[in-house]
């Protein structure tokens, strides 16, 4: 048996005086749907963040395919099979939708500057490779006919299609998305849920999901983690975390609070 | 496509190019000359800027510390070999190829500056880069300023005249070449990825670091080039044709014709360079012209008279190629089918 593709083990996340993330273990396998939630302010993104190279575990280890990753650059870390997305879309906006999946599709690549220059038959063979490549994951997301469109006017819900596939073509081990869903209808989230399940399927990724709406990660994912002020307060399948009254209570008093300071519509109960 | 077609297509614009320019060499007169190397000589400048500025979004303010570096490696190469015949050459033959080195060395000691301008101001970005590349840029000027060995303020005279329109076409050309090939490379796309957005393109696995320094140094590998074209030109290099107002007229350049965009560094410098030779009367005004221009711009076009588009790219220019394709087969072509990223330079030969 060989490694999991991702082993978080009690990572901890200090800035300053303040503990973003405490002691965060997870293991994923293959072609594993893991679901991530919590109240807003708990910890996810920074989780990803420390994951992902942004920032580097203050303790604890992150290690991809049996490998140690933490405090390396982000590129490199997404070389080794984590790639991402990001709760605020983060496209090359001017770029065209292929040049955006084919920036992400270099893995492998070995031509460089001269090969370029010279059009040597190396950098031609990769060139057709990619473009190949690009077009594969543009069709997987359904944006083959947004090819040659300039990103930042595609749809709202394309654009985070893109973002999706754009992760998908650095050929990751583990795909981790910040709220896919955020800003999507009930409908587009059940479609772009599926969508996710199918990719999960089809390139046997484990797939990390940052998710605010619990009813939508709930019939998605096999494992759940909650976090809330930077501590797992429940991990376990979705049926375990609905009851779990540790849960309800972060949800609920959070949302309660809000709803009395600030009037925030809480995501998750209200729909 | 095969390798010959490939190899061909490499060489090409050189080809088309060489001829013309050798033809144009004795039948120019020498004023008109001189003008025409200035412009061949921006080209290679701003095109080389925009990798760095365009291209990858990064200000830089030093090229014309680049220049300078280019410049007095050429001048050591070719005051110091003027004496010396390769062997069983005739003369002529061996001063160009003499000369021929001397750019090839002035391209790769620019280059190794800029990787040691590169690599430490580089973890900047924005304002503090374009501060820190100007700071280096006079640095760069203020040791040669006080090194006996190059001349110090005087700098190096007597340079023999080697500089032609072969020499300083075929520069450029290969200048606009090498940016094009970029363009439409993984190299370049990861350049553009950094433009666009830093975070993103680290999470893609590009690393940013590592071509900002690439796209750093390439520029700069030209910028010598330039310069040691324009010293042998005007057969002397001094360390005053190389402070930070060259750069800025370079910046001017490739903001003028759009960051990003390789025809319209191409066309702002040749149009910049022949107005400013024409309105030579009033040379006092120069930075004034150039000021007013910038702001001119700012106010009716912020993204430079191409944007990061081409000139093929611009509704104009498409219209008129789609009227001559479909005048041409009954087919008739589609804007997204006219505009092909995957071919090489077209319409820079």
């Amino acid at each position: 048996m060989s490694a999991p593709p991702l082993e978080i083990s009690h990572v901890t996340m200090r800035f300053g005086g303040l503990k973003a993330l405490v002691d965060f273990s997870l293991t994923m396998q293959p072609g594993e749907l893991v679901g991530l939630i919590g109240p807003n302010g708990a910890g996810k993104t920074t989780a990803f963040n420390a994951v992902t190279g942004v920032y580097t575990p203050t303790e604890g280890d992150v290690l991809v395919a049996g490998e140690r990753v933490n405090g390396l650059r982000p590129h490199d870390i997404c070389v080794k099979g984590v790639a991402r997305t990001f709760q605020n879309i983060r496209l090359f906006r001017q770029l065209t939708a292929l040049d955006n999946v084919r920036i992400a599709c270099h893995a492998g690549a070995t031509s460089g500057f001269f090969d370029s220059l010279f059009l040597t038959a190396r950098h031609r063979r990769e060139e057709a490779h990619i473009l190949r490549r690009a077009e594969e994951y543009l069709a997987v997301m359904g944006l083959a006919h947004r090819r040659d469109e300039i990103s930042r006017n595609l749809p709202y819900g394309e654009q985070r299609r893109l973002e999706i596939a754009r992760a998908l073509a650095t050929g990751p081990k583990v795909l981790c998305l910040d709220e896919p869903a955020a800003g999507m209808n009930a409908a587009e989230k059940l479609e772009l849920l599926a969508l996710i399940r199918s990719i999960r399927d089809r390139f046997g990724i484990a797939i990390l999901v940052i998710e605010h709406d619990m009813r939508v990660v709930m019939g998605v994912s096999e494992r759940m983690l909650v976090l809330d002020h930077g501590i797992t307060i429940a991990h376990g399948k979705p049926e375990e975390i609905r009851r779990n009254p540790k849960v309800i209570e972060a949800y609920l008093g959070d949302a309660y609070l809000e709803e009395k300071h600030i009037a925030v519509p809480v995501e998750g109960q209200a729909r | 496509m095969s390798s010959a077609r490939a190899v061909f297509r490499s060489v090409l614009p050189f080809l088309v190019g060489a001829p013309i320019l050798a033809l144009l060499q004795p039948v120019m007169p020498a004023d008109y000359a001189i003008i025409l190397v200035s412009v061949g000589v921006n080209v290679v400048l701003a095109t080389s800027l925009n990798v760095v500025n365009g291209f990858t979004g990064q200000f830089s303010l030093g090229h014309a510390g680049f220049m300078a570096v280019g410049a007095y490696t050429a001048a050591k190469i070719t005051v110091g070999l003027s004496g010396v015949q390769l062997i069983l050459l005739p003369e002529a033959v061996s001063n160009q190829l003499v000369f021929a080195i001397a750019l090839l060395a002035a391209m790769i000691t620019a280059a190794i500056a800029g990787v040691l301008v590169g690599m430490p101001s580089l973890r900047l970005r924005g304002d503090y880069l374009a501060i820190v590349t100007l700071g280096f840029g006079e640095i760069i000027r203020s040791v040669i300023e006080n090194m006996k060995f190059l001349g110090q303020a005087t700098g190096l005279s007597g340079l023999p005249a080697r500089t032609n329109l072969v020499w300083v076409g075929m520069s450029a050309i290969a200048t606009v070449v090498m940016a094009r090939r970029l363009a439409v490379s993984t190299q370049g796309r990861a350049l553009f990825a950094i433009r666009e957005d830093e975070v993103a393109a680290e999470a893609m696995g590009v690393d940013t670091t590592g071509f900002k320094v690439r796209a750093f140094v390439i520029s700069a590998a030209y910028a010598g080039l330039a310069g040691a074209l324009i010293s042998h030109a005007i057969l002397l290099a001094t360390p005053r044709m190389f402070t930070f107002i060259r750069s800025i007229e370079v910046v001017v350049m490739v903001v003028l014709g759009g960051l990003g965009s390789i025809t319209g560094s191409v066309i702002s410098a040749i149009v910049l360079t022949i107005s400013l030779e024409a309105l030579r009367e009033f040379q006092a005004y120069r930075m004034v012209v150039y000021a007013a221009l910038l702001i001119a711009l700012m106010l009716l076009r912020p993204q430079g008279l191409f944007g990061t588009r081409e000139l093929w790219d611009l509704p104009l220019f498409r219209r008129l190629t789609r009227n001559r394709l479909a005048a041409a087969g009954p087919a008739g072509a589609s804007p997204a089918e006219v505009r092909d990223d995957s071919t090489g330079p077209k319409g820079v030969a």
